[in-house]
């Protein structure tokens, strides 16, 4: 019963595909699915037709140069870039009607722009429980997952202490810390890796490892393979707001087999320079 | 001393000194951390053409202020959340109409001369009626149970708004509820204060705080701390002195900002002693782990030039 449509469903990557086939009977949904997205930033077309799938415990890594629509297509995924065109699922359920928040934990890009008012590495990782208690108060259970997810992520020792203080890589363990608390099926991460250094980097993979064992599934933003790339199940690298390649992991496929690619943080493994499927 | 609350109208002002102390660093707390320092300044100017509005028509000057800057905020909220990049000018003609438009219809108004709108300028602990303290309490009520009620959510969308989006938070309701709360807080605010000065004890109480303290919930008790202080403090000043309240309730902020600064330099360095004490000197252990990323940084840039 279920095989006939998931043959169906094959054919995916246009509105009336998905119309006709909102979910695969059966199977698990995607976690993400985007399909022809067309979004502009400031008047500025950005992405031109990007078609995105992320299984249930895939890890999907999204490359391409600056500039390419990266961080716009995770930005279109959460539903804070609307898209012109195109359709967007999550789990299943198309965007206007997806509730369930609970199931995505999303790490920003990095910013150094710090906020007006000091807060704890404690504070900032309690706002990633708001999905489970929303309006109502924090709880102790949510307490209790707040200590888990910083211990994962090994900052449980500066719990107490201010964010603006932290390095780079802290500072980028904390925002993991913040997905990470409310125990989430899908992860979105926007170059979890920029301006790291490389402990941080090890905490970082084998924090993702972990996750990766649980069962979850990844969408990640990356300027590079590097330490996670044992852990990429695919990868879609994007060219001028289109998909210009989606399949398995090519070595050095990475930001540094692309054109016009800037380098910005350190790197904890013997990358090659070789050109890459683009180049 | 004990003598001043032997006045109504002492002790009226006194219980709205206390409401304003608390009510403005509760809400402000989260435009600072906005970077919105200013808003309620600009709310303080939009809140005159309810004033006025009050005067013309011979109604509660206050109720019309609270009217009227809701309205207001709303506006801004929406200029903000737009992004647009005119916003500021749109704001500007908001702030500098409102402005206009209150002297305007207070002249217009044969109730009352200038010296009762000098009053809503800088405030007055003369001018605290009884019903006007019925208002501010409600009003104070309601600020507080929001700002600190909501506190882990309002400091979501304030800290991170792409992100509380994501949690599935009402992030544009409660945004709203925000913008509306400092409105209705500078209207609290303006029969003490002055609406010239409000923004003054939202902002400043909150950054003296934060010269002593790490997280944000010991920032803002220690802000509305500080906010009573300043506000019960410059309110008695004002009736010993002979000298309007807000302009003494916002140079005593501004004193106690001056010397929790002093006092906070001497000890961030004590515990940064403390802290080192410790482990071992940070440049110490980083050492070989920075020369090898210098070393791959280098082959890396060589890979550049190729």
């Amino acid at each position: 019963m279920s095989s006939v449509i998931s043959k169906a469903s094959k054919a995916e990557g246009t509105d009336s595909a998905l119309a006709r086939h909102p979910r695969e009977v059966g199977a698990a949904p995607a976690a993400v699915c985007l399909c022809d997205a067309v979004a502009s930033l400031g008047g500025r077309p950005v992405l031109r037709g990007v078609d995105l799938k992320v299984r249930p415990g895939e890890v999907v890594a999204l490359l391409g140069a600056n500039g390419s629509g990266k961080s716009t297509t995770v930005k279109s995924v959460i539903g804070a870039v609307p898209l012109e065109r195109g359709g967007l699922e999550l789990f299943g359920t198309p965007y206007a009607k997806f509730r369930a928040w609970h199931r995505i934990g999303y790490v920003p890009q990095r910013t150094t722009a710090a906020s007006g008012v000091p807060a704890t590495v404690r504070e900032v990782v309690s706002t990633g429980r708001l999905p489970q208690h929303g309006l109502l108060p924090f709880r102790r259970k949510d307490k209790a997952a707040v200590d888990r997810a910083l211990a994962q992520v090994g900052m449980l020792d500066r719990a107490e202490d201010g964010v603006a203080g932290l390095s780079g890589g802290q500072h980028q363990r904390v925002l993991i810390a913040r997905a990470l608390v409310g125990s989430p099926e899908l992860l979105i991460m926007d170059e979890p890796m920029a301006g790291v250094d490389v402990a941080s980097q090890q905490v970082l993979a084998d924090t993702l490892r972990q996750e990766v064992g649980r069962g979850t599934a990844v969408l990640l933003v990356l300027h590079e393979l590097g330490p996670l790339e044992p852990l990429i199940d695919r990868t879609v690298v994007l060219r001028d707001g289109c998909v210009a390649y989606d399949g398995p992991p090519h070595p050095s496929t990475g930001q540094h087999a692309l054109p016009g690619h800037d380098h910005v943080h350190p790197h904890g493994d013997d990358h090659l320079t070789t050109p890459g499927l683009l180049a | 001393m004990t003598e001043m609350l032997s006045y109504d109208f002492m002790q009226r002002a006194l219980i709205a000194a206390v409401l304003v102390g608390i009510t403005a660093p509760a809400v402000g707390i989260y435009l600072v951390q906005r970077r919105q320092a200013l808003m309620g300044d600009g709310m303080g100017h939009v809140a005159l053409t309810g004033v006025g509005l009050g005067f013309f028509f011979q109604t509660s000057p206050v109720w019309m202020a609270v009217l009227v800057c809701v309205l207001g905020a709303v506006v801004m909220e929406l200029v903000r959340s737009r992004g647009n990049q005119r916003g500021d000018i749109a704001l500007a003609m908001l702030f500098y109409g409102g402005m206009a438009c209150g002297k305007m219809l207070v002249s217009m108004s044969a109730q009352a001369g200038n010296g009762s709108l000098e009053s809503y300028l800088w405030g007055s602990i003369l001018t605290v009626a009884p019903s006007d303290l019925i208002t501010i309490t409600v009003l104070a009520a309601v600020v507080i149970a929001v700002t600190i009620g909501l506190r882990r959510q309002l400091f979501a969308i304030c800290q991170d708004e792409e992100f509380a989006r994501v949690t599935g938070l009402p992030v544009r309701v409660l945004n709203l509820l925000l913008a509306v709360m400092a409105a209705v807080t500078v209207t609290v605010a303006m029969r003490v204060v002055g609406l010239l000065l409000v923004s003054a004890l939202m902002v400043v109480p909150v950054v003296a705080a934060q010269q002593l303290t790490r997280s944000f919930a010991m920032t803002q008790a220690a802000s509305i701390g500080v906010g009573v202080l300043v506000a019960v403090a410059g309110v008695a000043g004002s009736y010993q002195a002979d000298l309007p309240s807000g302009p003494t309730i916002v140079l005593l902020a501004i004193v106690v900002f001056a010397v929790l600064s002093a006092v906070a330099t001497p000890l961030a360095r004590r515990r940064h002693r403390a802290a080192s004490d410790h482990g071992p000197e940070v440049c110490e252990v980083r050492l070989p782990d920075q020369q090898q990323g210098r070393t791959e940084d280098s082959v890396t840039s060589r890979g550049l030039a190729q």
